[in-house]
């Protein structure tokens, strides 16, 4: 056995055991914590499997900003923890067992039983290369040749956010999401974003821009300038907008907004919705992904600021 | 045993963690939480597919590479969806529980609404 696969067992092993800790810990808080962990070993996983991009969006989301919104519901459902209510049945329990095993059972045996050459649809997405003048394989398809799941993707980040908004009470209707954070002008939390948050977003841009040609791309990108704004948020040195601001609105569909156009001059002018001229792709597909990274970015933080709890006015210290 | 091998079994026992625990822990929360491990373990499927894809050049094959990437932002804004409906229930009926039959404490709705 080799040393890397000692280390991708002991990883596996360490992964599953954060997992069962998850599951079965008692305390709501633990387990958010365990899944936080948890995000971030998987991050290591998918860079093991060299998928360089899903590893960073799974940092930076499944990590990162799943985090930040559980320990956030966790802290404010806390009071509700002695109220919670009996464990299931032994009966219950048994067959959600059995059910689970069944399933692992299956997925294993299929891993264990995959057709031999594999399908591959990378030497395709190679040979096609040259349509858009990109060279990282991932943005070429998600910018491209299915371009048409990322456009729906992020029509389903609008529906998202829409009905995170329609939760809101009556009284804070169109007002701005969450609670203030207050925090110490001059303490460590305020510090920290003061001196983070302008490296952040140059790392933010940087990712997304070189997403073109290496790991990286308009969703990691996105969601570390989305954590700089959290952070910044959370340090009381910004509040969070009104939802009914207009421009805010006109962002937030942006990336849709500009990749349906983008799609419906396909199908005028070319060859079928959503197809680039290969002499215009790559300016085209740049500026698809520059309204993406802002679309991507104010969802996200807005998606973990919750539904509006606050009427529009300023905030008056 | 390779890399393959080992983590194709690591996501199949995760997604059946998930699956136990989406079905057997009582709170709301415990029940995304679990759903979110489910999908992590059904990505990681994914990824490990996409790892026998390769080819020279490419370490993995990019179409299921996309997709996970399109899945995770997906199932984030379907996290925060439910997290957002979650709160909202323990704001107006007190305790956050999916028991119909759990008494609702009436409290006064602090948003006046």
């Amino acid at each position: 056995m080799s040393i890397a696969t000692a280390f991708e067992i002991m990883l596996a092993a360490v992964l599953l055991g954060l997992g069962i800790w998850t599951i079965v810990v008692r305390e709501t808080f633990s387990a958010t914590v365990g899944f936080v962990a948890y995000g971030l070993l998987v991050a290591l996983i998918w860079v093991r499997l060299d998928a360089a991009d899903v590893a960073l969006t799974e940092a930076a989301i499944g990590g990162g900003l799943s985090g930040v919104l559980l320990l956030g519901a966790a802290a404010r459902l806390r009071d509700a923890e002695p109220m919670a209510e009996a464990a299931p049945g032994k009966l219950l329990r048994a067959t959600a067992a059995a059910l689970s095993v069944l399933t692992t059972a299956t997925l294993a045996g299929t891993v264990l039983l995959l057709p031999d050459p594999a399908p591959s649809l990378a030497p395709a997405s190679v040979a096609n290369a040259w349509a858009t003048g990109l060279s990282n394989p991932v943005t070429n398809v998600l910018m491209a040749f299915r371009a048409m799941d990322t456009m729906l993707e992020k029509v389903v980040l609008v529906l998202a956010i829409v009905g995170v908004w329609s939760l809101a009470p009556d009284s804070a209707w169109g007002g701005r999401p969450g609670p203030r954070h207050r925090a110490d002008p001059y303490g460590v939390l305020a510090f920290l974003a003061r001196l983070l948050s302008p490296v952040g977003i140059v790392v933010g841009i940087y990712v997304f821009w070189t997403g073109a040609n290496h790991p990286g791309g308009a969703f990691q990108g996105g969601a570390i300038l989305a954590s700089m704004w959290l952070l910044a948020t959370m340090a009381g040195l910004a509040d969070a907008p009104p939802v009914s601001s207009r421009p805010l609105r006109l962002i937030l569909v942006a990336g849709s907004g500009l990749f349906l156009i983008v799609g419906l001059a396909g199908l005028l002018f070319g060859a079928a919705f959503l197809s680039y001229a290969p002499a215009l792709a790559k300016p085209l597909i740049l500026g698809i992904e520059v309204a993406m990274v802002l679309t991507i970015a104010t969802t996200l933080g807005l998606l973990l600021s919750g539904a509006p709890e606050r009427s529009a006015e300023p905030w008056a210290p | 045993m390779g890399t393959v091998t080992v983590f194709g079994l690591c996501a199949a026992a995760v997604v059946g963690l998930g699956l136990y625990g989406v079905i057997a822990n009582p709170q709301p929360l415990r029940k995304i939480i679990a759903f979110n491990l489910l999908g992590s373990g059904v990505f990681l499927l994914f990824g490990v597919i996409g790892r026998r894809g390769a080819v020279a050049g490419i370490g993995s094959d990019p179409v299921p590479q996309a997709l996970v990437i399109t899945g995770v932002v997906v199932a984030f804004s379907a996290t925060a969806l439910a997290i957002a409906l979650l709160l909202r229930l323990f704001d107006t009926a007190g305790p956050a529980t999916l028991d119909s039959d759990a008494p609702t404490r009436p409290r006064p709705d602090r948003f006046g609404g």
